[in-house]
């Protein structure tokens, strides 16, 4: 047992542990999972100085509230985070992404809120002392699946870590911004399903983001999709980012938990390299779709590579 | 064999095996997936990440970072599937059931116009057919039910559904491996446990190409079972 822990003071309201996912595990039921975000995933952990598949601390909306009583260590939050660093007996000091700070006993982290923005991390130096299953430390609440008992974290819950901090340096790094509304797609499997208007509206009009938005999937509101063929499908295996329809007509984007299969028909996927921008957005916001060909798709997946592999190369140390 | 190829996104291909349900189209998708299951655990198909089959198709997801739908493409129009076989042999299971948890035995009585026991007995008498494993961890898609119990799905699904429950929509049966949402007519629950954590290489009890048949028991006997 590791004597090297936090205890929970807050949860917040969705914190889980995730790292890259679990794979290998979708024909017995098993969604992948994973980070949301795993671009700030893998910023967090190399800030740290983990490896890229290290687990991290992901929450949504209102962090936890985490207070540090045994040992010491290093932690990087990254995202677009509102949070405060409270040394022991000192006034908090407001936190910066992107970089990170030293923990010493006594210490808390109080992660407030996520700012225009669904997900942030939480990552830590040496890492969380955690329980793999099928060589992941995901978290897949719904079917208890992975460390915690696979539940979320919750009150009083106690965090072990590995180690002790070794690094004596802070680092900081900087994140190029790339805010936009349009989402690239290509098409889905039964984009013909849908009539000739629907298709043009499609690509035209704007979809608002639902309440009924989680780590499982996004519920869209908008111009009505009509089906002309079938409003069900023999059900099959599901890609993240599939953008289903069901018979109600409004899109539904599957996310990182995806259900393995499912039986609606898909009119469009969005890009990898533009799921961590949508997933980001909020309930509320508007997105709009725009078409693109596989060939685009893979050299932009290329460049998201390499800007992330920027961000990580222009990590320094803060003076 | 498959029919064609399909891109789903940037890192899917779908394995269309046309759209007909049966058990010999699914036996060739079954095959494929473990031939791939196969050359992924020996180290030929970097990047590919998980392969799903399901009635008819076969989907692969892949990591793009490593590998992409072209060269996928490649490897399975490469396949001779004259030369694959089931790797796995097909077991026989019997899955208790409770009648007494249903949920919609009442309505479908009057739907399909046949009394509660009759439908119980098509039911125990069929022989199912495991066509595909997931939706959620462990949870079956079996068949074929007689065209006399065929149903559609309820109009408005429940939004949970007791771990446990077995449901039927037109020819297919599943069983809820977990609470979960669904759509499905209600006629009765399996003390079961369909999905083992503590197995990490093979944690479902049902797989594709196995055959199940139900085994009636009574409430006593299921709390009974419940508790092992």
């Amino acid at each position: 047992m590791s004597n090297i822990f936090f205890e929970v003071l807050r949860p917040g309201i969705n914190t889980t542990f995730q790292d890259k996912g679990r794979f290998h595990m979708q024909h017995f039921g098993v969604t992948p999972g994973g980070c949301m975000d795993l671009e700030s995933f893998s910023i967090a952990n190399a800030l740290v100085g983990n490896s890229p598949s290290e687990g991290v601390i992901e929450f949504a909306y209102q962090g936890p509230l985490l207070k540090l009583i045994k040992g010491k260590t290093k932690i990087s939050i990254t995202g677009n985070v509102l949070f405060q660093i409270k040394k022991l007996n000192q006034k908090g000091i407001n936190g910066e992404c992107y970089r990170t700070y030293d923990l010493d006993e006594g210490d808390k982290v109080d992660i407030l809120a996520t700012k225009q923005s669904a997900y942030g991390y939480m990552g830590l130096e040496g890492g969380f002392d955690l329980k793999y299953f099928c060589k992941s430390v995901s978290t897949l609440d719904r079917a208890g699946i992975g460390p915690n008992e696979g539940k979320k974290i919750k009150i009083n819950d106690k965090i072990n870590i590995k180690r002790n901090r070794n690094e004596k340096k802070n680092f900081i790094t900087i994140l190029s911004n790339n805010e936009r509304d349009t989402i690239r797609v290509l098409k889905g499997p039964q984009f013909d399903y849908f009539d000739k208007e629907s298709q043009k509206d499609f690509f035209s009009k704007n979809y608002k983001i639902s309440n009924l938005t989680d780590r499982m999937g996004m519920r869209l509101e908008g111009s009505f999709m009509k089906n002309i063929v079938s409003s069900n499908i023999r059900s099959e295996g599901i890609t993240k980012g599939a953008i289903q329809v069901p018979a109600d007509g409004q899109p539904i984007i599957l996310l990182t938990d995806y259900p393995t299969i499912g039986g609606y028909p898909k009119i469009a996927n969005v890009i990898s390299a533009d799921y961590n921008l949508l997933i980001q957005k909020t309930p509320g916001e508007k997105i709009f779709f725009k078409l693109i060909e596989l060939h685009e798709a893979e050299q932009l997946y290329k460049e998201h590579l390499k800007s992330i592999s920027e961000t990580i190369k222009n990590i320094k140390e803060i003076n | 064999m498959f029919k064609k190829l399909n891109n789903i996104g940037d890192c899917g291909i779908a394995c269309d095996f046309g759209d007909e349900v049966n058990r010999s189209i699914n036996t060739s998708v079954i095959k494929l997936f473990h031939h791939i299951k196969k050359e992924v655990s020996k180290g030929n198909l970097e990047g590919v990440l998980n392969y799903t089959p399901s009635y008819n198709k076969l989907i692969i997801n892949f990591d793009l970072e490593k590998i992409n739908s072209s060269k996928i493409k490649d490897f399975l129009n490469s396949v001779d599937f004259s030369k694959l076989n089931i790797s796995q042999s097909s077991k026989t299971w019997t899955i208790p059931i409770c009648y007494d948890f249903e949920m919609d035995l009442l309505n479908m009585s009057k739907t399909l116009k046949m009394n509660r026991d009759e439908i119980i007995d098509v039911h125990l008498n069929t022989n199912f057919f495991i066509y595909m494993v997931g939706f959620i961890p462990g949870h079956p898609f079996m068949g074929d039910l007689d065209s006399k119990l065929f149903l559609n799905r309820l109009k408005t699904p429940r939004v949970k559904i007791p771990a446990g429950s077995v449901g039927i929509v037109e020819k297919f049966c599943n069983i809820y491996s977990y609470e979960s949402p669904g759509g499905w007519n209600i006629i009765g629950r399996t003390p079961t446990k369909l999905f083992n954590k503590k197995d990490e290489a093979n944690p479902c009890l049902l797989s594709p190409g196995d055959s199940v048949k139900f085994k009636s028991i009574s409430k006593k006997e299921f709390e009974k079972l419940s508790n092992e």
